[in-house]
């Protein structure tokens, strides 16, 4: 049973990376576009500023000591110490806030094709699609766009507050207990992103996190229509034991007796990116620690561990949650 | 009545800039958190706030440079530089008119940043 606990330190910081892109400075959405502009604009203004007061520093103390004239050290107070910050500042937070409305498109969400519901959870993330044809489509831990279209997410949380977070696409927006926030995003490449829980929610804030997956608009419709129907393996021997054990009081598997809505839903597991909300590769092995320990890997988590399950259950558990794609 | 009022010494002039911002802060950010909250209880539109926060700032800033314009006054048009150091009322009275002016002026910028928001913000955020 000792493979399943070989978690150590550096498997940890590999688990990071395993979700892909996560730097705001490489955009692949409209909004994070302009959050990325806006950055290097603030730095190499910044830049430029540290660089004349050093200048002008140096040059008084190295260069130029002699005493300043009182009428004209005035002069240079007044223009270097008020006139100029005061309409830089203007100007930089004038740019800023010209930038707002396109940060959060309001008016444009609402017409968007595609609703994803997503709410946060101590420490997962439930995602729901609402596509304008065809009933809801539920999934966790990995949320899917089409490239080029607009997106509007509805965030909401079940117990603390959250903050959802795709640093290539977008800003952050919090999940508020008895709110609904609205984000609108536009994926502009396809790709494999990292999102983060961005509000510290608990023991295992750290390890919340999701894959945000941008797929060509094709590609993405048939996704959606294979997700909206049970993986063809789900009748699969595994299933037996899964529910033996219990798993399905908590977790949902479509085309299963699993109903559960405690624990994220399965339903199609095996097609995801990372599993464990972000943090691991989705292999069996992985699959297979998480049942067996959750709390090693996720402390906190309201999963309990089945350590005293026969290790051949777990494997074959495992086995068939990966198998449905 | 006098329009502009006489000079008097209090160390309250002092204060006129940064509650006329603190009024302004107020109005500005209470009015379009109400009307973006209960925007039927209000009944208009998003122009008439953005068009009551210009009001708002106008008056303030009015208000503000008239405050700059006594402290002016009060430092003796500039007359004498500062620092105004010496243990006697007359240099008392010039570092009061000197600082009333600085943070008139600084009053007068915050006031211009706490209104912008509204020159590029047409609806409210729900």
């Amino acid at each position: 049973m000792g493979q399943y606990f070989s978690l150590s330190a550096a498997s940890f910081l590999l688990a990071s990376g395993y979700a892909g892109a996560r730097s705001v400075l490489e955009p692949a959405g409209e909004e994070a576009q302009q959050i990325a502009v806006l950055f290097w604009v603030m730095l190499s203004g910044g830049a430029l500023i540290w660089l004349g007061v050093v200048g002008l520093l140096l040059h008084s103390a190295l260069f130029n000591r002699r005493r300043l004239a009182e009428k004209s050290a005035s002069r240079i107070i007044l223009w270097g110490g008020v006139v100029f910050p005061s309409v830089t500042l203007c100007a930089l937070l004038a740019y800023a806030l010209w930038l707002m409305p396109g940060l959060r498109p309001f008016a444009q969400a609402s017409s968007a094709a595609l609703r994803i519901e997503v709410t946060g959870r101590q420490f997962w993330w439930e995602v729901v699609y609402h596509p304008s044809q065809g009933p809801p489509v539920a999934s966790a831990n990995e949320i899917r766009l089409p490239v080029g279209e607009r997106v509007e997410l509805t965030l909401k949380s079940a117990d603390v507050i959250h903050s959802f977070w795709i640093p290539p696409l977008g800003g952050k927006m919090d999940m508020i207990p008895g709110r609904i926030n609205r984000l609108s995003l536009k994926a502009t490449k396809p790709g494999v992103f990292r999102g983060p829980c961005a509000e510290y929610c608990g023991t295992s804030h750290a390890l919340m996190a999701f894959s945000a997956v941008a797929m060509e608009p094709e590609a993405f419709r048939s996704w959606l229509a294979a997700q909206a129907i049970p993986a063809p393996s789900a009748g699969a021997s595994g299933s037996a034991l899964f529910l033996r054990h219990g798993c399905g009081s908590c977790h949902f598997v479509a085309g299963t007796d699993a109903r559960g809505t405690i624990g994220p839903d399965l339903s199609h597991l095996g097609s995801r990116v990372t599993v464990g909300a972000g943090i691991l590769p989705n292999t069996e092995d992985a699959v297979a620690r998480f049942i067996a320990r959750p709390e090693l890997i996720k402390p906190g988590s309201s999963m309990p561990a089945f350590d005293m399950l026969p290790p051949g259950d777990v494997r074959a558990i495992a086995a068939w949650l990966r198998g449905l794609q | 009545m006098r329009l502009i009022p006489k000079q008097i010494e209090t160390l309250w002039t002092l204060f006129t800039a940064p509650v006329v911002w603190a009024a302004h802060f107020l109005v500005c950010y209470l009015g379009a958190a109400i009307y973006c909250a209960k925007p039927e209880l209000v009944g208009l539109s998003f122009s008439a706030v953005r068009a009551g926060i210009a009001a708002a700032t106008v008056i303030a800033l009015s208000l503000i440079a008239l405050s700059a314009w006594l402290a002016w006054r009060q430092w003796g048009f500039g007359t004498d530089d500062p620092p105004h150091d010496d243990p006697t009322r007359r240099d008392r009275t010039l570092f009061q008119g000197f600082a009333t002016l600085l943070l008139s002026g600084l009053s007068f910028i915050a006031v211009i940043f706490t209104a912008m928001p509204a020159l590029f913000l047409t609806e409210c955020i729900r």
